[in-house]
């Protein structure tokens, strides 16, 4: 591809990137939207049962994509070898979602279809999806519910013993299946026993705390990993047949996010450094309800679920900087800015509609608590209204955990909120097919930028990387399985042994360094510093900021970074530094994304490009593509290259969104 | 506040480890307890001395990931809250904290706090699932569950895997981890064809792992982060007596 | 699913951790009833010695025309024998998988679990000590200072030694958190406790426990007060 790279425009980016050749996805059939998957599915090329065992498929990452796409594949017989850094494949961050998972399932009766989850999915991922995915999600959607439940998934129910859904932000429908505040852990512990099943039955073998490194690209096609044992420090190799990352998002290049702490980039920015695009980096979301950062030691930001917007009602005082506790200031003297913004959608507008009203009241000095960043989310209305008892079946977990982090009680107070890093809907670029360019690569998840364009809407995490686990992938793997089988390489293979060594370059080097500055003191400047110029507003001159900044930063890092112990054993400052060492590539990246797309849409919000009242204005006549980039290069200076997608909008009519 | 960290200290799984003193001076009461263990580390590592190694993940109570004892409680004093969930404002200035590992044969220390949990990975791999392979699920609303049994279900199924059960066992059992999910799986119509074989195939699993005998202590159920309830063993012994009595095995 | 071989019931209960404690609470009911029944019979020290010795006595014929002169008292002695050792080469056998289930303790020791359930062990051996001293005191005499006199004066002759009823309420304290653990303990392993039973349950085995305690106890208590002579 690189070699019709040409210049880009000046006014575009001023040499910060090259312009390389369209792309495009050649694998949704030709046909109308709803007929498209079960075309492919039948198109898809099969292999015969006996061969399959001698298939080998690696699965990096078991949430929800990678667990289920492990189980499914090691049930349909392949060999599966399936990865994660944790010390078991049930503690993938997926299971961290609380909310819900969507699916048009229309038993609440309210005029619900696949075709309004497909909308409603392009329409709140602004118009930057591709609608044949999105299509096809909504599809599926109804088959993991079944799935789910068949696991023994032990989602709500209503006295009939039928199932209980609920609405959730950016819709008006009641689609949400949900278990308690924990519907990420009830689902990835589903997929995770359909996992330990076949880990029982010897089809997967599973390789915990044990890290991907590096992506084996021989002879044109994606054929291993390159690996290091958390534990022993070793560096191994694994080489297969296929590839399947499904290793989430790079939230945490924020370093404050929601992400748990060990989720990183590093095996997604590896396989883009060997090749494979990168798309919509800049399109991150930003989580309306979250604890607001309570001091510096902070590590992590812990979100609640979107769902306490249901019942919950935000505002802030009227007057600015008004100290009163909140309970003393009278209801006149409350700004319901979401209510009186929003009439129609209320406090239930999308994630980011929600997130950026929050900052632009806390931009305005209206905001409360400590540094005045935060709104308030008040359930007195809902306890009086529907009971104190009703409100803690609801979210009484949540209440707790709010509780247990602040030691304020919101049965008595009302929460304080502010928006975090959540969500990261850019990621490897991938076809129909989840294929990515790199032959053999095969994304999933939350890894891949398919489905939520530029803003992802609630429950719709979960249904992605299940859809992508149980129903996509092990439909479409072993179509570029039924290839095969490919020429058998070893340990020997140039390739191979290129890989290992970087890898074994690399460690050598952060142990090297022995600086002055611990790996979190870099992770926290570099968070600093994506989420001021690359967080809920951009700006052509902050992104400049940091992309100047960046190229130093990252070689401060390499020269002072401080990792005490070795290489071989346990070393948590190494693992850290390897990952944060890749976030400080991506920010790069991630800035440059922001600074080409000179538009707003879902997530990116650039503070040139508003309407009038402030809110986000596209720019569908340029920027209705996707930004896939190619990796430059190692050699400092080297520029990313761009590889436009187009979107074509034949059943969702792009509009405006309006949640007014 | 000031505390005084006692922790325990052990270079690798072969290593005899000790319990090492640290004194901290500015530590926050809002700050979490892993946030308070993450100063400590910050200042290690520029001294040059290796960081407290220790198991951690979401932070926000629910990945099962941090597993320390502290002052002889798995999880701290807190009730019904993981150690990452655990802050600061529950001590005192000038209090000494005691911290350890889980202590059980069947999750071996690896380094410092850290220990080997696979063997539950080992007892849900024994029968912790429902046979159903992907694709062959029937309709969602087609076999109802009465929502007493459906919330029964779910208050067993939020254990988190955390095995604070096991470290606070004085047998060493992980009895309340496995019940969890019998009881979860047994209370669903979906789990009922393999409800005894599930349940005897667990328990013979655990017991193989060397984890102890269940005495009916109760400490597990008072530790537990996620209030599993003690019950939940009761229903285990329930299948396990009537697969017992019946003979059935699992194959 | 992993697959067990097929086992004899008895192996088969044996083999497990669970099957054990079914054993143990299965016997744990047989001492149960007997210690009630016990205790009921003990009670009529209070309706003088000619009433008591001639209960003894009938223990003895009870049943004679079938089972012979003290045929169902060593029916009963056999039963609670095998019991004995069944119940107490379960709880060794859990006692010492406990053991290599945590081969390195813990520095700061947790104290979770209530008193009684956490001192089952050294209970049990209590109390096992106790009816050894017991059968030879009260019911073989060899350490009795009356060992020729009848049910009623052993026993007099025996609290009178203040040590010995001492002892004796000791043992009853330990029987009675022994019962007020095992009996709940019991129901549990034989699946009969539920959430919402469980207090209930766990209060009634500590009735049970103190009523038993006290009902024994209340007798040396006589003896030494002298209510009893």
């Amino acid at each position: 591809m690189s070699e019709l790279q040409q210049e880009p425009t000046a006014v575009q980016g001023e040499g910060r990137w090259l312009l390389g050749d369209p792309i495009a996805d050649d694998r949704a059939p030709d046909s109308p939207v709803g007929d498209r998957w079960s075309d492919r599915k039948f198109s898809a090329r099969l292999v015969n049962p006996a061969n399959r065992r001698k298939m080998t498929a690696i699965i990096v990452g078991t949430g929800l994509a990678g667990g289920a796409a492990a189980a499914t594949l090691g049930e349909a017989g392949y060999h599966v070898k399936s990865f994660c850094f944790q010390d078991s494949p049930r503690r993938a961050h997926s299971i961290a979602a609380q909310g819900g998972i969507n699916a048009a399932k229309n038993y609440r009766n309210d005029g619900d279809s696949v075709h309004r989850l497909f909308y409603d999915t392009v329409k709140g991922g602004d118009f930057r999806s591709r609608e044949s995915n999105v299509h096809r999600l909504a599809e599926v959607s109804l088959n993991i519910i079944d799935q789910c439940v068949a696991q023994g998934v032990p989602f709500a129910r209503e006295y009939s013993g039928l199932l209980d859904t609920r609405s959730f932000g950016g819709t008006q429908v009641s689609r949400t299946f949900y278990a308690r505040g924990q519907t990420g852990q009830q689902l990835l512990i589903g997929a995770y026993s359909a996992l330990e099943r076949q880990i029982a039955a010897g089809t997967v073998e599973m390789h915990p705390r044990t890290e991907m490194l590096d992506l084996i690209v021989a002879d044109g096609r994606a054929r291993g990993i390159v690996t290091r044992s958390i534990l022993t420090g070793k560096i191994e190799t694994h080489l297969a047949d296929v590839v399947v990352l499904c290793t989430g998002g790079y939230g945490n290049v924020y370093y404050l996010s929601t992400n748990a702490k060990g989720s990183n980039v590093t095996a997604a920015w590896r396989a883009h450094k060997r090749g494979a695009l990168f798309a919509n980096p800049c399109y991150t979301q930003i989580h309306p309800t979250c604890i607001p950062v309570s001091g510096e030691y902070q590590s992590k930001l812990t979100l609640m679920s979107e769902s306490l917007r249901n019942d919950g009602r935000v505002w802030v005082p009227k007057e600015r900087g008004d100290n009163r506790p909140p309970n003393q200031i009278p209801e006149e003297e409350r700004d319901y800015y979401l209510e009186r913004q929003y009439p129609s959608f209320g406090n239930l507008v999308p994630r980011d509609i929600a997130s950026r009203a929050a900052k632009n009241m806390c931009d305005a000095e209206q905001g409360v608590g400590p540094g005045g960043l935060g709104v308030y989310l008040d359930f007195k209305d809902a306890i009086g209204r529907l009971g104190r008892h009703a409100v803690e079946a609801k979210y009484g977990n949540l209440f707790e955990m709010y509780q247990r982090i602040t030691g304020d009680d919101p049965y008595e107070v009302p929460m304080r909120i502010y928006p975090a890093i959540h969500y990261t809907m850019g990621g490897l670029w991938v076809d129909y097919d989840l294929r990515s360019t790199i032959p053999g690569l095969f994304v999933g998840g939350e890894a891949n930028f398919s489905d939520h364009g530029a803003n992802r809407l609630g429950a719709s995490a979960l249904m992605q990387g299940l859809a992508d686990g149980y129903f996509v992938l092990p439909t479409t793997v072993p179509n570029y399985l039924a290839d095969g089988p490919f020429d058998p390489i070893d340990e020997s293979h140039p390739a191979v042994v290129e890989a290992v060594e970087s890898t074994k370059g690399r460690i050598d080097k952060l142990l090297s360094a022995n600086g002055n500055r611990t790996v979190d003191s870099f992770h926290r400047e570099l968070g600093q510093l994506i989420w001021d110029q690359c967080g809920m507003a951009r700006s052509k001159e902050g992104l400049e900021k940091a992309l100047d900044r960046l190229p130093s930063l990252r070689e401060e890092f390499w020269r002072d970074v401080k990792i005490v112990g070795t290489g071989d054993g346990f070393n948590q400052s190494l693992e850290k530094a390897g990952r944060v060492a890749d976030f400080l590539e991506l920010g790069e990246l991630m800035c440059t994304d922001a600074l080409h797309r000179e538009e707003s849409c879902g997530g990116h919000f650039r503070v040139e490009h508003q309407t009038e009242d402030g809110e986000a204005q596209r720019d569908d006549e340029n920027f209705s593509y996707v930004a896939a980039w190619e990796y430059g290069g190692d050699q400092s200076g080297a520029k990313p290259i761009l590889h436009k997608e187009d979107l074509e909008f034949s059943y969702v009519h792009p509009s405006q969104r309006s949640y007014k | 506040m000031r505390i005084t960290l006692r922790v325990w200290r052990q270079k690798n799984a072969d290593a005899k480890g000790k319990m090492e003193k640290y004194k901290l001076d500015d530590v926050d009461e809002d700050m979490s307890f892993l946030e308070m263990l993450d100063v400590l580390n910050e200042k290690l590592i520029l001294q040059g001395e290796d960081p407290v190694s220790f198991d951690h993940d979401c932070r926000e109570g629910i990945c099962g990931s941090c597993a320390m004892v502290i002052n002889g409680t798995p999880h701290g004093p807190q009730k019904n809250t993981t150690t990452c969930q655990l802050h600061m404002r529950h001590f005192k200035d000038g209090d000494t904290i005691d911290v350890e590992p889980w202590r059980a044969r069947a999750f071996p220390v690896i380094k410092d706090l850290v220990t080997d949990r696979s063997a539950f990975d080992q007892i849900i791999q024994a029968g912790g699932y429902v046979s159903v392979n992907t694709g062959s699920a029937p309709e969602a609303h087609a076999t109802p569950v009465d929502k007493v049994s459906a919330d029964d279900a779910f208050d067993a199924a939020t254990c988190i895997g955390c095995g604070a059960c096991v470290a606070a066992c004085p047998n060493g059992s992980s009895m309340l981890f496995t019940a969890a999910k019998v009881t979860h799986l047994g209370l669903l119509p979906q789990g009922q064809p393999e409800r005894q074989t599930r349940a005897i195939s667990m328990l013979a699993k655990q017991d193989e792992l060397d984890f102890g005998g269940c005495t009916n202590v109760g400490a597990c159920a008072e530790v537990c982060p996620k209030g599993i309830p003690l019950a939940s063993i009761s229903r285990l012994n329930h299948d396990v007596l009537g697969a017992t009595l019946a003979g059935a095995r699992a194959d | 699913m992993v697959l067990t071989q097929q086992r004899n019931i008895v192996t088969r209960t044996w083999g497990s951790s669970v099957g054990k404690k079914f054993v143990m609470a299965v016997t744990g009911v047989i001492f149960l009833l007997y210690v009630i029944a016990h205790m009921i019979g003990n009670l009529k020290i209070f309706f003088g010695q000619e009433t008591f010795d001639a209960y003894s006595e009938h223990l003895r014929t009870l049943g004679a025309e079938i089972f012979g002169y003290e045929g169902v008292l060593w029916i009963i002695r056999v039963v609670l024998l095998a019991s004995v050792v069944l119940h107490m080469a379960a709880a060794f056998s859990l006692w010492y998988k406990a053991k290599r289930a945590r081969p390195v303790g813990y520095q700061h020791k947790g104290h979770q679990g209530s008193y009684a359930a956490r001192t089952m062990r050294w209970g049990g051996v209590i109390i096992a000590l106790f009816v050894i001293w017991h059968i030879l005191d009260l019911t073989l005499g060899t350490v009795n200072p009356d060992p020729a006199g009848g049910a009623y004066a052993k026993l007099v002759a025996s609290f009178d030694r203040p040590i010995v009823a001492i002892f004796y309420i000791v043992a009853m304290v330990a029987l009675s958190f022994h019962i007020s653990h095992g009996l709940w303990s019991g129901i549990q392993t034989l699946g009969g406790n539920s959430a919402v039973k469980q207090h209930a349950l766990k209060s009634f085995s500590i009735v049970v426990g103190v009523v038993i305690a006290v009902g024994f106890a209340i007798i040396p208590v006589s003896v030494m007060f002298g209510l009893v002579r």
